[in-house]
């Protein structure tokens, strides 16, 4: 084989594979992007119905409550502006508290409640989620003495 | 004392590293040997200086001196001695320092192992890798100095993350970094042979054994970190597409492309240019994954808190990186002339479709884990990219590279005849299908599609695989010399790619017949997992070291046989004030079963997750094995010192 045809040869599986590849990416991608917003956002109604998104902020204190016969949970999210009810059935992470930022994956149902299939709080209690800790800092809520922020 | 004696070691380290970056390529350039010979021993000087740096800050930590802000950030008198020394690399300052130090301990290894290179050649190896030690070790010294003191004193440290008061955590940093960092090896190497001009197939050769250990390593790491995840972290799964996951996997793909394209580079002189290539996008991603990891940037189990200088300065370094390795490539390789001629049926080939698949695949890793950070510096919105969309990219790209691994060693190189090579795998795919359908109506259900297609693709893989090894064998005389005349490479290869089949079969099963149940037990109850009963006898506390724990007891049946006790434990850390989830687990060949406990609920009931996990060990088992693999090829007696010949050219 000619060098020249071996090159087309090259270029056009790399094309292919290229092509290929982006096709599934792209599907991909579609079903799986998830947005963040913030409560308040969700209280403007920006936030997506019937569609699943990332919600984070502050467990509210006091608002965590418990069924007595089974999983399920309730508590409400702020961002200092506005607060969104969550309901999740399972269990939470270790470091789920009142007071701590977490950040919640689910949807909104018909009454308004976030309805979240996965709970994500870190294994470090200085740390916040970087989009919890920025829509925190936009609206003055985040406490001074917050290490991140203070070195 | 201690710090200072640290401190003062740092900067001596910088300054030799300086030394061995500017020296030696300055050196080569213009034809001094005095300033070319400079590289070796400033590389040796820096990695003294560095080990002493490293012994002090593990003093510091042995000694409990918590007037260093980083022990006292990281460490607590109650920590066991064992946890104290590794919590030097258990945060971001410390593991900087390794990062370093590994870098040396690389620097040295060449010094020892190269020393039938030309003289320009190591000079130019030792220089590129003194540059890339100067800007990590700068880093350390303008953003995050482990040596920092802490003003006044603390009676106490504020103790290390519970999370990672655990073996497999304390040896998988050390083992990933040996990874990331060796890439760099197999970096300056073909950034010498582009400043040099010197790529030929004897650079190919110096190169393998460099990338074989680096890979190796990478791979233990990632199995480590994978084995750590699933026992630790209580959600019973093992990968989570998390973005520093795949920033420890990109490197890998690129790496095992690299690795087989170095093969056809080597023994065929094909592909110059692309290896060049990948060896810079490999290293680059190396970096890249520091980057990702020391910045904060991404939301992820593993992000510390940490300040924005810190990725802006690696950024920068980045940047530089990879801006003057793809400037020099993109100088050089018009001139890089490939010597092979080869036909369109041919191993060549074959190995690059595997090269183009494997880093298609990084690429479409790269796109899901950097777009929300590109969206979000545009200020366009904060997403996150879900797991779904990482396998299911994933999936469809290995497919093919499965399949191609069962047969492409049966190929000749430079051109293959179709023919001959039918003969041989004409039984393969049917046989493989039978054996698939059989495998999966005897023990699961034949409906099951995906069962089926990943098993008969594992028999694929293993029969194609057996075929080629029976295949090289059957040219000698009798059975027994057929299999003494292989090469370690070649069994090497053979126990890799069987490796590949054992992962398939552990990942499809695991993935497909796991069951998980989360309920609500109260002492006595019972919750059945297919024939397994879960019957939990009640909870007790129990004390650790610098932990109080609830222990709950469990005891396992199947058809009123007692299968074993399992102990899950919330324990909840003295200092930190931590709660952490330590999962008990049976662990079986064919099944682990896996008891976390969840919250404590009222009247003494607790949420309890339960696992059955089929044949999920064969994931790492298959790691392992490609482990394994890779230290076969490395003990070739090919590259062994004597039997490699210098580079001629200079």
């Amino acid at each position: 084989m000619t060098p020249r045809r071996k090159r087309m040869w090259v270029v056009g599986l790399i094309i292919l594979g290229v092509s290929i590849a982006t096709y599934f990416a792209l599907s991909a991608f579609q079903k799986n992007l998830l947005y963040f917003f913030t409560p308040a956002q969700v209280a403007h109604g920006e936030a997506p119905k019937g569609y699943p998104f990332r919600i984070g902020g502050l467990v509210v204190q006091g608002t965590v409550l418990r069924a007595p016969d089974s999983l399920l949970v309730h508590f409400t999210l702020t961002d200092g502006i506005a607060t969104v009810p969550v309901t999740f059935s399972g269990i939470l992470p270790d470091l789920f508290r009142e007071g701590q930022g977490i950040i919640a994956i689910g949807k909104m149902n018909a009454e308004g409640q976030f309805e979240a299939s996965e709970v994500l709080a870190k294994h470090d209690e200085n740390y916040m989620p970087p989009e919890v800790a920025d829509s925190l800092k936009k609206n003055g809520q985040l406490s001074t003495t917050y290490k991140d922020y203070q070195r | 004392m201690s710090a200072e004696i640290g401190q003062w070691c740092l900067i001596l380290a910088v300054l030799f590293a300086i030394a061995q970056g500017v020296f030696p390529l300055l050196g080569a350039a213009r034809g001094i040997p005095l300033w070319m010979s400079v590289g070796r021993a400033a590389g040796r000087a820096q990695f003294l200086f560095l080990a002493i740096a490293f012994g002090c800050l593990i003093d510091g930590f042995i000694a409990n001196d918590f007037s260093i802000l980083y022990v006292a950030s990281h460490s607590n008198s109650e920590l066991p001695l064992y946890y104290r020394v590794a919590a030097t690399w258990g945060a971001h300052e410390g593991s900087m320092l390794l990062w370093a130090l590994i870098l040396s301990v690389w620097t040295v290894a060449v010094t020892l192992f190269c020393r039938s290179l030309t003289l320009p050649f190591q000079a130019r190896v030792l220089g590129v890798m003194g540059l890339i030690s100067t800007g990590i070790l700068l880093f350390i010294l303008l953003t995050s100095n482990p040596f920092d003191r802490l003003v006044p004193m603390p009676p106490d440290g504020n103790d290390l993350n519970p999370l990672l008061q655990d073996f497999g955590m304390t040896i998988h940093p050390p083992m990933l970094y040996m990874g990331y960092v060796g890439l760099s090896v197999a970096f300056s190497f073909a950034i010498a042979a582009l400043l040099g001009g010197t790529l030929d197939s004897a650079w190919a050769r110096w190169s393998r054994p460099w990338t074989l250990v680096a890979w190796i390593f990478l791979t233990f790491g990632i199995v480590l970190g994978s084995w750590w995840a699933y026992y630790e972290l209580g959600w019973g799964g093992w990968w989570f597409w998390d973005p520093v996951e795949n920033a420890s996997f990109m490197p890998w793909l690129v790496a095992t492309a690299l690795l087989h394209s170095l093969a056809a580079t080597e023994k065929r002189g094909a592909f110059k240019a692309w290896t060049v290539l990948l060896a810079i996008f490999a290293f680059s991603l190396s970096l890249l994954g520091t980057f990702l990891v020391r910045s904060g940037v991404l939301t992820s189990v593993h992000a510390f808190a940490s300040d924005p200088a810190r990725g802006l300065f690696i950024l920068v370094f980045l940047a530089l990186v990879v801006g003057s390795s793809l400037l020099l490539y993109a100088l050089r390789a018009p001139s890089i002339r490939d010597s092979a001629h080869y036909a369109l049926i041919s191993r060549e080939n074959l190995l690059l479709m595997n090269n183009i698949l494997l880093v298609t695949a990084a690429a479409s890793i790269l796109l899901g884990t950097l777009y929300p950070l590109v969206l979000d510096a545009l200020q366009w919105g904060k997403i996150s990219v879900g797991p779904p969309y990482f396998s299911n990219v994933f999936a469809p790209l290995m497919a093919p590279v499965i399949l191609l691994a069962g047969i492409a060693p049966l190929f000749a190189w430079r051109e293959a005849s179709l023919a001959k090579v039918w003969g041989k795998i004409r039984w393969l795919a049917p046989a493989a299908l039978t054996l698939g359908i059989i495998t999966t109506a005897l023990f699961w259900e034949l409906k099951d599609i995906k069962v089926l297609a990943g098993l008969s693709m594992a028999f694929w893989l293993i029969g194609g695989t057996l075929l080629s090894l029976w295949s090289r064998v059957q040219l000698r005389s009798s059975v027994l010399e057929g299999l003494q005349s292989q090469s370690l490479s070649s069994y090497g290869m053979t126990i890799a790619h069987l490796g590949i089949a054992v992962f398939l079969v552990g990942l499809v099963l695991s993935d497909r017949h796991s069951v998980e149940k989360v309920v609500r037990l109260a002492p006595g109850d019972t919750a059945a997992i297919g024939r397994y009963d879960f019957i939990f006898k009640g909870i007790k506390t129990v004390d650790g070291p610098n932990f109080k724990a609830q222990e709950g007891l469990f005891e396992v049946r199947s058809e009123d046989q007692l299968i074993t006790e399992l102990k899950p434990q919330k324990r909840s850390y003295r200092v930190q004030r931590n709660t952490m989830t330590e999962a008990a687990i049976d662990p079986g060949v064919t099944r682990d079963l896996y008891v976390a406990l969840g919250e404590p609920l009222d009247a003494g009931a607790w949420s309890v997750r339960l696992y059955y996990k089929p044949f999920i060990r064969w994931i790492w088992f298959g790691g392992l094995f490609m482990m394994m693999g890779g230290l076969l090829a490395l003990l070739d007696r090919r590259y062994r010192r004597h039997k490699m010949d210098p580079l001629v050219t200079a």
